[in-house]
């Protein structure tokens, strides 16, 4: 089996109480009002990225245990959905969430460079988080950015049209803080023509 | 059912009328073409992921799997075709690619679903030179043995924990290759039915662990029997080599079990063996020596010659033993036999003490109270049915103490008058066919008839039992007792019946597997202990006389529906013990009593001369006579103490269990029912 943070069957603690924030239990209102009386249970995807968001990008054995409280449904059903999908994190992961897409169109255009470049600039290895808890780095299949490849995602942001050069400022701004350009590093619109 | 609901269908382009509600699978079967299937099983709901059960459907582009296809008029379904048989080959090699060639040392070799059909429909070699994925195996407690890389993934122990033992704690996590079957991170399984994962999974995945690498399937004997550890009466298969027993299966009884049995009976079996009585005992000096038969049975009635005794009846004794008992005491004058030892109230008629609904009604209910019974610990086959009434949407009420249930309960209060309360009231008013259980927390603590009259009004009063129905039921964990007052084998009181003997004075006690000889109003009698295994109750008695097993000779029990059913004899007695019966008969010649019966098959035939009702196996012995009704309604308080507490060491021979213990340690130290485990 694979280390991907998001594909794997166990689940760890986090040794710490899992509750809903404030604003998360406004959302999860909102959300259960979606379904009907006695279907809460189909919340369960939403609420689950709720947590993963509340919970530093990961799922721990509290939040499962939390969700299945409030939905009121075993905890073997949360983890069963959990564990299923690839983006649902079950163990801790770096404050940004390096995502390489390798899937064949950005692998043509070079997405293994861009693999070592990253890998070079947060000196950790795929699959990995760096030593200062800054960087984990995955690769996943196509992230549906085809036209623009190489291209990565970090966290919530795209960012397309990648050379080793441009890779290496994005991370380099990263680390002092400093705002990303999002998107096209080209200065393409959207996905118009090159 | 209306008749237009058969649909006409061809399977093999024989025509045939079926009912349009089942599915092409259970039509192929009404046709007598076998399926082979993994994941469909028939008490379980519907998967439809192993592809096993593919057929031919006329029109159908592709083949269909048959379990999940409803049928339609005129269709046509072929299941020997050529195409049928290409598409299982293909599903079977699938099935296999990942499958350890393992069967030499697998514990379901012989007896195992996905060997028998790659016989049948597989493919004879292997085209497959990858690596083998393999997968680590998990946890699932001291009862269930698990090699998951056997598994195929049918989900069928997951649909059962979820749907059967109403524990949802089974499940699949990850996907495709990934997919793993595991307990909630590795914990055991806290159903009492637990077992039974291992007779439905259809590999090796799930195994016995007990069991494990002891015997192959065909070296060994089967007999037929029922369990003895609650008062229920599941059907069971025991199988035996030599003299030893093996393993314990059930055996199919929609009327009962259906095709489940609680882990007690499954795997206490080692118990049967620990902690024997195989010799006569004798104290001397305060000491119990090894002795013989000739010599303890003249110690024996030189004391019984002009005395007064007093005769026990323990949990585990048949009808037979009790009536042989019954008649050497009726030569006392008064015939002082008891097996209510915990004091459990009864009235005249066999109404007043069994499970009046039959098992397999209980789930149409749709209210059932509960007044001072766990059934969950007590009597787990019964807990499945209420369960499966709750499924159908029927509310459950407890009155006692708030135990935990794999459902959900609404808890009334710790005493009668509960019975008061006014959504209770109005909930019971608006059932149709509501269920009142009455447990032994309640029934042994009753002091006063009244009190019995008044639930009997109360169930008037509310419809629970009516000209046509009777669905109070009293509720009782051991499976001797309703055997043993049916022939009367107790003091003529209603109430208290055990604490009202102790404040008479006998000189001899004679205790048959009854352990209630320690109570210490008998400690100046004279005491006797008839028994197979060696507990606090031989150690205090004065003669200790080895009796066999359930399984070391035959014997009728009656359920908790007053169904009659026979243990058989699977092996020959352990050590020196003889059948009870036989002891009596030796005893009576001595003591010049009459006891005609020289063989068990002639104490048999005066037992059914006497009791006829008890000659009809498996059938429910009906007895119309109508309980005793209040003048007006009043409930005492009672005191609720249920008869045990810990599911699996209830009974002298779980308390010697290996197994027993390890559930003990590994599954009662958490609670037993975590909410939403």
């Amino acid at each position: 089996m694979s280390n991907h943070p998001g594909l794997s069957n166990t689940f760890s603690s986090s040794g710490e109480k899992f509750e809903w924030s404030k604003e998360s239990l406004k959302s999860i209102k909102m959300i259960i009002s979606r379904y009907p009386k006695d279907r809460h249970q189909s919340a369960v995807m939403p609420l689950l990225y709720l947590a993963q968001e509340q919970n530093n990008n990961w799922i721990s054995i509290e939040c499962i245990e939390k969700i299945a409280e409030t939905l009121n449904m075993p905890k073997i059903r949360v983890t069963e959905v959990a564990s299923f999908y690839s983006m649902y994190n079950t163990r801790p992961v770096g404050k940004n969430l390096v995502q390489i897409c390798r899937t064949s169109p950005c692998w043509l255009r070079g997405s293994n460079k861009i693999t070592n470049t990253i890998c070079k600039e947060t000196k950790c290895d795929i699959n990995e988080t760096s030593e200062d808890n800054l960087f984990t780095v995955v690769e996943v299949e196509c992230l549906g950015a085809c036209s623009n490849g190489p291209m990565i995602q970090i966290n919530n942001d795209f960012y397309e049209d990648l050379d080793e050069e441009s890779t290496k400022t994005i991370l380099d701004n990263i680390k002092n803080n400093r705002p990303n350009k999002i998107g096209s590093q080209k200065g393409r619109r959207s996905s118009e023509n090159a | 059912m209306s008749e237009n609901s058969f649909i006409k269908i061809k399977i093999n382009n024989k025509d045939l009328e079926v009912d349009k509600n089942l599915t092409v699978m259970q039509a192929c079967e009404i046709a007598g073409e076998e399926i082979p299937r993994f994941c469909y099983h028939d008490k379980l709901s519907i998967a439809g992921n192993c592809r096993m059960c593919l057929v031919e459907i006329e029109k159908a582009p592709k083949l269909v799997s048959s379990c999940t296809m409803p049928l339609m008029e005129g269709m046509s379904i072929i299941t020997n075709s050529e195409k049928v048989n290409a598409g299982r080959k293909g599903v079977m090699e699938f099935l296999l690619i990942n499958h350890p060639l393992d069967c030499p040392i697998c514990d379901q070799g012989g007896e195992c679903d996905l060997q028998d059909q790659a016989m049948y429909y597989g493919f004879d070699k292997s085209r497959y030179s990858e690596n083998k994925r393999a997968v680590d195996n998990k946890n699932m407690g001291p009862l269930v043995n698990t090699i998951m890389t056997r598994c195929i993934h049918c989900t069928r122990c997951v649909r059962f924990a979820t749907e059967v033992a109403g524990v949802p704690e089974l499940g699949m996590l990850g996907r495709g290759e990934n997919a793993e079957i595991t307990t909630y991170l590795e914990n055991s399984i806290t159903s009492e039915l637990s077992g039974n994962v291992i007779d439905l999974c259809p590999v090796g995945a799930l195994t016995s662990k007990p069991y494990q690498f002891k015997a192959r399937p065909w070296e060994l004997k089967r007999t037929d029997s029922i369990d003895i550890f609650d008062s229920v009466g599941s059907n069971i298969r025991i199988d035996s080599r030599a003299e030893e027993i093996l393993r314990v299966t059930p055996r199919t009884n929609e009327d009962i079990n259906e095709e489940w049995i609680p882990d007690k009976v499954r795997f206490n079996y080692d118990g049967y063996y620990q902690q024997r009585i195989d010799t006569p005992y004798i104290k001397k000096n305060q000491k119990l020596e090894i002795s013989n038969w000739e010599e303890s049975l003249k110690i024996l009635i030189s004391k019984l010659k002009n005395s007064k005794p007093l005769a026990l009846i323990g949990e585990l004794v048949d009808v037979e033993t009790g009536y042989a008992v019954k008649k050497f005491m009726s030569n006392f004058g008064d015939n002082n036999v008891e097996c209510r030892t915990d004091n459990q109230f009864i009235h005249e008629s066999l109404n007043s003490f069994r499970f009046n609904t039959p098992i397999n009604k209980i789930e149409d209910a749709d209210l059932i109270l509960l007044i001072g019974a766990n059934p969950k610990i007590e009597t787990p086959i019964i807990n499945h049915k209420i369960f499966k009434a709750f499924n159908n949407g029927s509310e459950i009420f407890n009155i006692g103490e708030e135990i935990l249930l794999n459902y959900d309960t609404k808890y009334l209060g710790k005493q009668l008058d509960a019975l008061n309360n006014e959504k209770f009231v109005k909930s019971i008013k608006k059932s149709k066919n509501p269920l009142i259980i009455v447990g032994s927390a309640f029934l042994n603590s009753i002091r006063n008839i009244n009190t019995f009259k008044s639930i009997v009004s109360f169930s008037q009063k509310y419809k629970v039992v009516t000209e046509t129905k009777n669905n109070l039921n009293f509720l009782n964990p051991f499976s001797s007792r309703v055997g043993q007052l049916f022939i009367g084998n107790t003091s003529q009181e209603y109430c208290e019946p055990f604490t009202k003997l102790t404040n008479q004075n006998f000189d001899t006690v004679l205790s048959f597997g009854s352990e209630k000889i320690v109570d210490t109003t008998f400690d100046n009698c004279f005491k006797v202990y008839f028994g197979h295994h060696g507990d606090e109750g031989a150690m205090k008695s004065d003669i200790v006389l080895p009796t066999p097993l359930f399984t070391e000779k035959n014997g009728i029990f009656l359920n908790i529906e007053g169904r009659p059913q026979e243990a058989k004899k699977c092996h020959n007695p352990i050590g020196g013990s003889k059948e009870e019966w036989a002891i009596i008969k030796k005893m009576s010649e001595e003591l010049l009593f009459e006891f005609k019966p020289n063989t068990f098959d002639q104490l048999r035939e005066e037992l059914f001369r006497e009791y006829p009702k008890l000659f009809n196996f498996n059938e429910i012995i009906q007895e119309d006579s109508s309980l005793p009704v209040a003048e007006n309604i009043l409930f005492e308080d009672c005191k609720i103490t249920y008869p045990f507490e810990n599911f699996y060491m209830s009974d002298i021979v779980s308390k010697n269990s290996v197994t027993m213990a390890k559930c003990v340690d590994e599954i009662m130290t958490k609670p037993l029912l975590e909410k939403s485990a």
